[in-house]
Order: structure tokens, then sequence, then C-alpha cells
């Protein structure tokens, strides 16, 4: 892995007596696609704004692109792009206007600024409607004009804040889609949401947050591991003559085996053992019909975390 | 611990915006159509009493500023009275517009400090001011010289503009006022209220307060109650608490200035009057001098009142 383009280390935030966010250290790698999960309120944001240098930093340090943001936020914000949640765009400008207003600012030379303006644009489908007004705009357009803003920008490192939230499916996927395009030119993307199965789909490594500190972070099936116990769930749909539970609970790294039905079987596993399983079914002489794997959703985590945690706290209130 | 980077990156880019959002908004077109309709009726009777009362005046064109003609209300009283309403216009929703809009941190997190933005706006707000006062005084001078037939002389120039850049300090006052409130109230119709509320107390109830204030602070003395006299200190006072108002400090200012036979703002003392030849004019270094303390402070009012503001800005955090 080459040198973090995000490094934090014990960064806290502080209002008055809360502490928003609580001694977080994380790195993101050039090129890969991190997803800060949580609840609301969990610290998100207020992270992501101190990578900007958008607010004060309370402890602890953050280096974004081997800069400081504290100290020197023009640098950082020269070469990272920002979504806001929910952005907004100045509604009695046109999505050109707008736009040329923002490259004014990020300083692009004049001679460049149309063409860099128009490419963006139509990246991200909006050049039919460049010289509309905002105000006539969806939820899903605004927000892919915030993307052709970045684009615009030539960031390296792309923060989107709750990009998909309020979008309907098929925005949603076509904005997912194009995150990962992002991700192929080699732009490093933080994703902050809380809708899982879009985070799991698109993203490398989660750091999952909770009360402002990061209580799990990893790839999903790292998580999964640490979790759910058992990683695999592997599915076995198969008619034999003979007993296949002994044959299966043979299987190195099979930790269970249980039946349903007749010719249904559910092994549970530290591995993927789908090779194994489909050679013990041929070699019972059966016929297999269905082999599939469960991948660990985050959902599932996610609330095996939150129940774990809730039972834990009910230990420690009992034993108090 | 210091930034790096310069404060005034951007500056340019937001003030020609905001400049042209104000210019084409149909909230300026309103004012500036109210504004030369009233200025021009005003001018229009003053020159008609001109004509027929002053037989000849070395400053007739600047009469056309002080008198109302056969009207209680000269163009002094209209500016004096309306100039307020456009700045607070202007400024009420410069900083809560953008975080209502949702677009303030899509634009604090391009590379440019808070310092640009609120400048520009400021800027954008006073250029809009003086352009709106520039076309005023083209068109009352035009006036003058068409329908009195006499050319303008130098010096009448000369204190007409110096009054024009006295004016807009008392513009810029006004402005830095309402982006002050912009930026402490979210709500636009809350500073918008704050605002004018502001004005109509200094502009009607602060005159009627200040005496019984100035006799709190130093009561009359029995010495001069007697010879039915006001009390020297008393009346210092009542002059001084007076000119809290920037109205009041505007008005000294202008008079002074426009009416060049003015010795004194506000009490004037037997010294002042020694040698003096009642109703002939100062030269303008005289007059300059005279209108000095309160040019001062209003200029030192729009100091004040922006640093404030600049200092929440600075403070406040972006997300809403």
């Amino acid at each position: 892995m080459s040198a973090p383009v995000i490094a934090a280390q014990g960064l806290t935030k502080r209002y008055g007596k809360a502490t928003v966010v609580d001694g977080i250290t994380f790195d993101v790698a050039k090129g890969e696609i991190f997803g800060l999960l949580g609840p609301n309120g969990a610290g998100k944001t207020t992270t992501i704004l101190m990578m900007l240098g958008l607010t004060e930093v309370s402890g602890g340090e953050i280096r974004v692109l081997d800069h400081d943001p504290v100290r020197d936020p023009l640098a950082v914000k020269r070469r990272v792009g920002y979504l806001p949640d929910q952005v907004g765009f100045y509604d009695n400008l046109t999505a050109a206007d707008n736009l040329a207003y923002t490259a004014r600012l990020m300083g692009i030379p004049a001679r460049e600024r149309a063409k860099r303006l128009s490419d963006a644009l139509a990246r991200v489908r909006l050049a039919d409607v460049a010289e509309k007004r905002v105000a006539t705009f969806s939820r899903g357009m605004r927000q892919r004009l915030g993307l052709a803003e970045i684009v615009m920008k030539g960031a390296e490192i792309a923060i989107l804040d709750e990009p998909t939230s309020g979008l309907d499916p098929q925005a949603t996927i076509e904005f997912l889609e194009m995150i990962e395009g992002l991700k192929r030119e080699g732009v490093t993307v933080l994703l902050s949401s809380h809708l899982l199965d879009q985070v799991q789909r698109v993203c490398d490594r989660v750091a999952l947050f909770q009360g402002g500190r990061i209580v799990l972070m990893g790839t999903v099936a790292e998580l999964a591991r640490q979790v759910l116990g058992a990683g695999f769930v592997v599915e076995v749909e198969a008619d034999a003559a003979t007993d296949l539970v002994a044959r299966f609970a043979a299987i190195p790294g099979v930790n269970s085996v249980a039946r349903s039905g007749t010719d249904r079987y559910r092994l549970t596993a530290d591995r993927d053992v789908r090779p194994e399983a489909a050679r013990a079914v041929v070699a019972a002489n059966g016929a297999l019909r269905r082999l599939s794997v469960d991948d660990p959703s985050l959902g599932a985590i996610y609330a095996r975390f939150f129940q774990r945690q809730a039972s834990l706290e009910e230990g420690a209130r009992d034993a108090a | 611990m210091r930034r790096e980077g310069s404060p005034w990156q951007g500056l340019g880019p937001v003030f020609v915006k905001e400049l042209s959002d104000h210019i084409s908004s149909v909230r300026m077109l309103v004012l500036e159509i109210l504004i030369i309709v009233i200025a021009c009726a005003v001018v229009y009777v003053a020159i008609d009493g001109i004509r027929q009362t002053t037989a000849e005046d070395p400053f007739i064109l600047l009469k056309l500023f002080t008198t109302g003609g056969s009207s209680p209300l000269s163009l002094l009283v209209i500016l004096g009275f309306l100039i307020p309403l456009m700045a607070i216009a202007l400024g009420f929703d410069a900083v809560n517009g953008e975080h209502n809009g949702r677009t303030m941190s899509r634009i604090l997190s391009q590379p440019i400090y808070r310092d640009a933005l609120l400048a520009g706006k400021f800027l954008a707000g006073l250029a809009t001011l003086a352009i709106a006062l520039l076309c005023l005084w083209l068109l009352v001078v035009g006036l003058g010289i068409i329908f009195l037939g006499v050319p303008p002389g130098g010096e009448e120039v000369a204190r007409s503009l110096v009054f024009l850049l006295i004016t807009l300090a008392y513009a810029g006052t006004w402005l830095a006022l309402a982006i002050l409130l912009s930026i402490v109230f979210r709500s636009a119709a809350t500073a918008v209220l704050v605002a004018l509320g502001l004005w109509l107390f200094l502009r009607l109830l602060w005159p009627l307060m200040v005496p019984g204030f100035a006799s709190l602070i130093s009561p009359p003395d029995p010495r001069y109650v007697l010879f039915g006299l006001p009390t020297p200190a008393t009346v210092e006072w009542e002059h001084m608490l007076r000119s809290i108002s920037p109205n009041e400090l505007f008005n000294g200012a202008a008079i002074s200035l426009l009416a060049p036979d003015t010795r004194a703002i506000g009490t004037v003392y037997m010294s002042q009057l020694q040698g003096a030849i009642m109703g002939s004019p100062l030269p303008l270094s005289e007059s300059l001098a005279i209108a000095w303390p309160q040019a001062v402070a209003l200029i030192a009012g729009v100091i004040v009142l922006f640093v404030a503001g600049y200092v929440v800005f600075q403070r406040q955090e972006v997300r809403a």
C-alpha cells in the first residue's frame, strides 16, 4: 500500500463539553473507496469538515494529501472535491453559470474553463440542461451537478456526504456507477452514508462510526468475520442416496451442518468451501442442483453489532 | 498558528458574481426606480422654488440638494431616509441566504477563505450603492443645468462629490449593519425585521429620547434655567448622544458641505462667531474641517460593523 492520502491520528472535535468526534484514527489509501458508516449524529460530517479545514480541530492531527487542513486549507481544498449533504446551488442561475462561478473560485484559467465545464457536464449527463435554471432541477440532477463540480476541479480526492439519500432507485444506481467511474480514473473516494447496501456495493473498506468513535474498520469480509463469527454460509441443494451431513461435516473448515427439508443443507464455515462441498456430493453419487454462498451483508453486520452492544450495555448495567 | 495562502484569493469572482446579482435583481430595480422617481420629483419642486425666490447665489447647484422649494422634503432628507432602506435590502440576506440555499459549504470547500466571501459581498453591495448614487448625482446635476441654465462651478462640483462620498459612507454603515445581522440571524426575515426596527428606532425614537438622557447624565444648571437658557454641558451631551444615529452624522456632514455658510454642527460658541460675517460662505477646506468628525465617525462605523460581522462569521459553523 502506498502512502495514505488521508491520515487521521486521534482526531477530536468538541463543542463545549460535548465531544462529537472522539479520538478517531484512520488511513485512506490512494485510489480506494472508503465508506464512513453510522447513524445520523455519529460524527461523520464533522470528520469530513475537519478534513477540509471547514471546522476547527480540537485535538489530534489530520493530514490530507500531506497538507495540514488547519494551517493550509487552500492547498487541501484545491485538490479535494466536496459534495455536501443536500447540496445547494444558486437557483436563479443556470447549471453552467453555477459551475462557471465555482470554476472561477477554483482559479481555473479562463481559456480552459469552458472546455472543462462542458466536459464535466457531459460526464454526468447534464449537457442538454446546461442552460436551464437550477430551480427546475430534481434532487438527482442537483447531486449530479455537484459531482460535475468535482470532476471539473480534477480533484484527487472526492468527499461525498450522503450522496444518495433521497434519490430514487434508478438515480441511485446511476450515481453509484458514476462514483465507480471516478475510482477507475484513480480518484480516491470518501463516501459517507447510512444506506448500507449501497456502501457495500461500492466501498473497498468501511469505518463504522458510533458516538464519535470508529467502532469497526476494514473490508466487509473482515467485518463479517469480526462480528458475525464464521464468515461463510454455503447452501447446498442435492439428492443423494447416502447421508450427506456426515460428509459435509468432514470437510476441513466447516463448523456446522444443518439439514432443512429433505435435500437442503446449510454449511457454516470459516472459508468458502463450495469446491469441497461439490466434490463431496459428487463422491456420494448425488445430484447437485444448487450451490451458493451467502455474501455477508453489511446490514446483518450492522444489526448484529448494535444488538451485541446493547446486550453488553445491559449486562454492564445488571452487574452494576 | 498562521494560516497559509492569500485571504484575497477568490475575492474578484465573488465581487463580480454578487454585483451582477444585485444589478440584475428585481429588488434592486424596484428600489432604484423608487429613489429616482422620488428624487426627480423633489428636485423638480426644488428647482421651481429656487427659480421664484433666489436672486443670485454662487452655490445654486448645491441648493438643489438642500431645499425642497414649496415642500418640506429636500433631496437630503429623502436620501437620509431611503438610503438605509436600500442598503438593508442589499445586505439582509447576504450570508444567511447562502446558508439557507445550502450553498455555503459548497462555496467554502473551494480554495478560498471566508474573508474573500464576506469582503466580496460587502464590496459588491457598496459598489451597487455607489453606482446608484452616482447616477442620481448625474441626474440632479443634469436637471439643474437644464432647468436653471447655470453651469456648475468647480467648487460646487467638488463639494457635491465629497457629499457623494459621505453619502456612500452613510450607505456603507447600513450595509455593514445589514450584513452583520445576516450573519447573526439564520432567518432572513428576522434579519430584515431587526434592521428595519433599528432604522426606525434611530430615525424616529432616538431623537425624542435624547433630551431626556442628556438631562439625566448632566442635569441642567439652575443658574441657566433661571434665565431660561439651556445649560451648555447638557446641550453638549445632547449633541453627542444624537450623533449615535448615523442619520444625524450624515446630516451634519452633508449640511456643512452643501451649505457653505455652515460654521459649526451642533452647538455654536461665541468664539466661533467672532469676526464672522453671517451668511458668507466658508472655503471648501474649512467646510471639510467642519464635516471631518462626522465623516470619520461614519467611516469608523462602517469598519466597526464590518469587523464585528467578520469576527462572528469566522467563528460560525459551516453546517446549518
